[in-house]
C-alpha cells in the first residue's frame, strides 16, 4: 500500500493484515447468506413436521373432510357417527387435476417446442413468440387464475370444474415446458438428424423417429418438474373455483362438475381461527410435499436411467 | 455455431408427404397457443376492467349494440353502457379501498402500498443474502459444496407458496410477536420475510449463471496486479456481471409483486396505508383471493374490481419483465 520513500522497505504489514481480515469476514458473510437458505429449509420442514404430528393418519388420507376440527382427532374417531374426517377428495381431486394437466400439456408444450427448434424460420414472428414465452413465465399465477375464470368457467361454460382448472393450469406452466422440451431438442445431436435425412426420411419422419425418442427422457423430466410446481399451485384454482368443502371425489363422468384440491384445502384449514386446524393444515402440507417429494424422485430417476452423457 | 446448426436441420426434407404439411401446421398452432394466452389474457383483463369503470363490459357492450337492431339504439345502448361507474382518477389516486363494505370505495392505492411494502421488505432479505450466497457458489465454494447447496436452493425454490404462506403463520409471527408482543396474528414483516426466503433460489440462482459466464481470465488478470479475493469478486466479477445481477433482481423483484397465497395468509385481509410493518395490510393479490374465496356475484362491481386490479398487477409486473429483459440486453457484457 505505502510506497514512501523514507528508506524503510515496508508495504504495510498492517494493510496486508487488514486485507486479509476484509477477507475472512467477507467470506464469512457469504457463508452465513448461504446458510440462510439452508436453516430456512430445515426450520420449514421441522415446523410442517411438528405441527403436523400425531395428526397425520391413514384416516386422514381415505376420508372426506369436516367443518368440525375434533372430527380430525385420531383420538375421537372411535366416537364419531360421521367416520374420521380427512382430505381424500381433495388428494384424488388433485390427482385428476394433474394428470388432466399432463395430457394437454404434454401435446401443446412439446408441440410447440419442436415448432420453435425444429421448423421455425428465424423471423421476426419467431423472435416474438419465444419473448412472448418469457414474458408469460413471468405472469403472476393469480392473473392465469383470471384469465381461466372469465375465458374457461364464464364465457366457455364450463362452470367451476376440473377440466377449467387444468385448462388454467395447463396454460400456467406451459412456458416452462417449453422452454426445458426445447432444451431437450437442443441436446440431439445434428449428426443424428442428418443421418435421418441421408437415409432418405422426411423431416416429420426424422422427428418422430430419430430426435423425439432421443428427447423423451429429458421432456419428461422436464414436464413431471413442471407438473410438480402445477400440483401445489393455489391461487388460479381459487380463482377458478376450487371447492372446499367436497365430500366424495371429483365425478369423471360428469367433467364440469365440482372439484376440490389439496393446495385449496390446505388454505382453507390455514386461514381457520381456531387453533386445531392448523395441525390439520400441516397434515394436509405433509401430505402435499410428500407427492411432491415423489414426483421430483421420478424426475430424477428418469433423468439419471437415460442420460448418457452422464 | 447455432446457425450452422440451423441450416442443417431447417433445410431438411420438409416437402412431399401430406403428413409432413400437416405436422408443420399442428406445431405452429401448438406454439400460437402462447401467443393466444397473451392476447386472451390482456383481452379479459381490460374486458372486465372496462366493465368495472363503465356500466358494462366491452362484450356486453358489443351485445348491446348489435341487439339494439338501429345505428341509433346501438349509439344509445352503447351510451348507456359507457356511463362512468369508477373513475379511473378515483381508482388510481384514492386512498381508500372499500369494495365490500357500504358506503363504497375504490382507491387502490392501499393495495398498491401493501404489495409495496412486502416487495421492498422481500429484497430488502433476498437481494444480500441472494448475491452474497450466488459469490459463494460462484467464486468461493468447491464442487462438493455447490453440488449440495445447489439442490437445497432448488428445493426451496419448489415449495408451494401456500406452505410458506402456513410456515409464516405458525413459525414465523411467533417469534416475532416474541419481539414486538404487540404484533397481530397478520402482519406485513411476517409476509416480506418469507417472500424474501422464497426469492432468494432465483436471485442466487439467476446472479450465479451471470458471475459464472464471467470468463476466468479476467480474474486471474486482477489477482496477477496483487488483487485479493475479496477485491476480484466485488470488484471485477461483480461489476463484469452485473447487467445479470440486476435483471435477476428485477425479475425476482416481479415475482415478490405477483406473489399471492403466503401473503394472503401471512399478511392479512385489512387494506390500508399504514408505514408500521407490524401492522395487517392488503396487497392486490391477496384482495384477489378475498373476492374469489367470497361469493360475490357474478358481474357485480366487486366481480368486475377483480380485473381492474388484475390489470393494475399485470402492468407492473409486466414492466418489471420488461425492464429485466432490457438491462440484461443493454448492459451486457460480450466475452469470447
Amino acid at each position: 500500500m505505502s510506497t514512501d520513500t523514507d528508506g524503510e522497505f515496508d508495504f504495510g504489514g498492517s494493510a496486508i493484515e487488514r486485507k486479509r481480515l476484509y477477507g475472512k469476514v467477507f467470506l464469512g458473510l457469504c457463508v452465513s447468506a448461504a446458510m440462510v437458505g439452508i436453516v430456512a429449509l430445515i426450520a420449514l420442514l421441522a415446523d410442517v413436521i411438528y405441527e403436523s404430528w400425531g395428526w397425520l393418519t391413514w384416516e386422514f388420507l381415505t376420508y372426506p373432510p369436516s367443518q368440525v376440527a375434533d372430527h380430525f382427532v385420531p383420538e375421537n374417531y372411535g366416537d364419531l357417527d360421521t367416520g374420521p374426517a380427512g382430505m381424500y377428495p381433495a388428494i384424488v381431486g388433485s390427482i385428476y387435476l394433474i394428470v388432466l394437466t399432463a395430457i394437454f400439456t404434454l401435446f401443446l408444450g412439446v408441440g410447440a417446442a419442436i415448432y420453435l427448434e425444429e421448423y421455425a424460420p428465424d423471423t421476426r414472428l419467431t423472435r416474438f413468440i419465444e419473448a412472448n414465452i418469457t414474458n408469460l413465465a413471468g405472469v403472476p399465477s393469480i392473473v392465469y387464475g383470471l384469465l381461466g375464470l372469465a375465458m374457461f368457467v364464464r364465457a366457455l361454460q364450463t362452470g367451476a370444474s376440473l377440466i377449467a382448472g387444468a385448462l388454467t393450469l395447463t396454460l400456467l406452466i406451459l412456458p416452462i415446458v417449453i422452454v426445458s422440451s426445447q432444451e431437450s431438442l437442443r441436446a440431439v445431436p445434428d449428426s443424428m438428424r442428418q443421418a435421418s435425412y441421408g437415409t432418405g426420411a422426411t423431416k416429420w419422419q426424422t422427428i418422430r423417429n430419430v430426435v423425439l425418442p432421443e428427447a423423451v427422457p429429458g421432456i419428461m423430466t422436464g414436464i413431471i418438474l413442471s407438473l410438480s410446481r402445477a400440483i401445489g399451485e393455489t391461487a388460479p384454482i381459487l380463482m377458478v373455483g376450487a371447492a372446499v368443502s367436497m365430500f366424495t371425489p371429483p365425478d369423471l363422468t360428469s367433467p364440469t362438475g365440482a372439484f376440490s384440491a389439496m393446495p385449496m384445502m390446505i388454505f382453507e384449514w390455514a386461514s381457520q381461527p381456531d387453533a386445531a386446524f392448523q395441525h390439520i393444515a400441516a397434515a394436509g402440507i405433509v401430505v402435499l410435499l410428500t407427492i411432491l417429494l415423489l414426483m421430483n424422485a421420478a424426475a430424477v430417476l428418469i433423468r439419471n436411467k437415460y442420460d448418457r452423457r452422464a | 455455431m447455432s446457425s450452422e446448426r440451423m441450416d442443417l436441420s431447417r433445410n431438411g426434407n420438409d416437402v412431399g408427404t401430406l403428413g409432413d404439411r400437416v405436422a408443420r401446421y399442428a406445431f405452429f398452432s401448438c406454439a400460437f397457443v402462447t401467443v393466444l394466452t397473451t392476447i386472451a389474457i390482456i383481452l379479459v383483463l381490460i374486458n372486465g376492467a372496462v366493465g368495472f369503470f363503465r356500466q358494462a363490459t366491452l362484450v356486453e357492450l358489443l351485445g348491446d349494440a348489435v341487439s339494439a337492431g338501429s345505428v341509433d339504439g346501438a349509439a344509445d345502448a352503447i351510451g348507456e353502457g359507457l356511463a362512468a361507474q369508477v373513475t379511473v382518477t378515483e381508482f388510481l389516486f384514492g386512498t381508500d379501498w372499500s369494495p365490500l363494505i357500504e358506503p363504497t370505495s375504490y382507491g387502490v392505492l392501499p393495495l398498491v402500498w401493501g404489495t409495496l411494502v412486502v416487495t421492498v421488505g422481500s429484497a430488502l432479505i433476498a437481494v444480500p443474502v441472494g448475491t452474497l450466497t450466488a459469490i459463494y457458489l460462484s467464486e468461493y465454494a468447491d464442487e462438493r459444496v455447490r453440488r449440495t447447496l445447489k439442490p437445497i436452493l432448488e428445493i426451496l425454490a419448489g415449495i408451494p407458496t401456500i406452505v410458506y404462506g402456513f410456515f409464516a403463520l405458525s413459525f414465523i409471527t411467533p417469534i416475532i410477536q416474541f419481539f414486538f408482543p404487540q404484533t397481530g396474528t397478520f402482519n406485513a414483516t411476517s409476509a416480506a420475510i418469507v417472500v424474501g426466503i422464497m426469492i432468494i433460489p432465483m436471485i442466487s440462482s439467476l446472479s450465479e449463471d451471470a458471475m459464472s459466464a464471467v470468463p476466468d481470465s479476467l480474474r486471474n488478470a486482477a489477482y496477477g496486479l496483487g488483487a485479493t479475493k475479496l477485491e476480484v469478486s466485488t470488484q471485477v466479477v461483480l461489476p463484469a456481471s452485473l447487467s445479470g445481477i440486476l435483471a435477476a433482481y428485477v425479475l425476482g423483484l416481479s415475482r415478490a409483486i405477483g406473489e399471492t397465497m403466503a401473503v394472503a395468509l401471512a399478511m392479512g385481509m385489512l387494506p390500508q396505508i399504514t408505514t408500521n410493518p407490524l401492522e395487517e395490510m392488503q396487497t392486490m393479490t391477496a384482495y384477489m383471493v378475498q373476492v374469489g374465496i367470497s361469493d360475490v356475484s357474478i358481474g357485480s362491481i366487486q366481480y368486475q374490481s377483480l380485473f381492474a386490479v388484475g390489470l393494475t398487477l399485470f402492468a407492473m409486473t409486466f414492466a418489471m419483465n420488461v425492464l429485466s429483459m432490457w438491462v440484461r440486453s443493454r448492459y451486457r457484457e460480450e466475452y469470447q
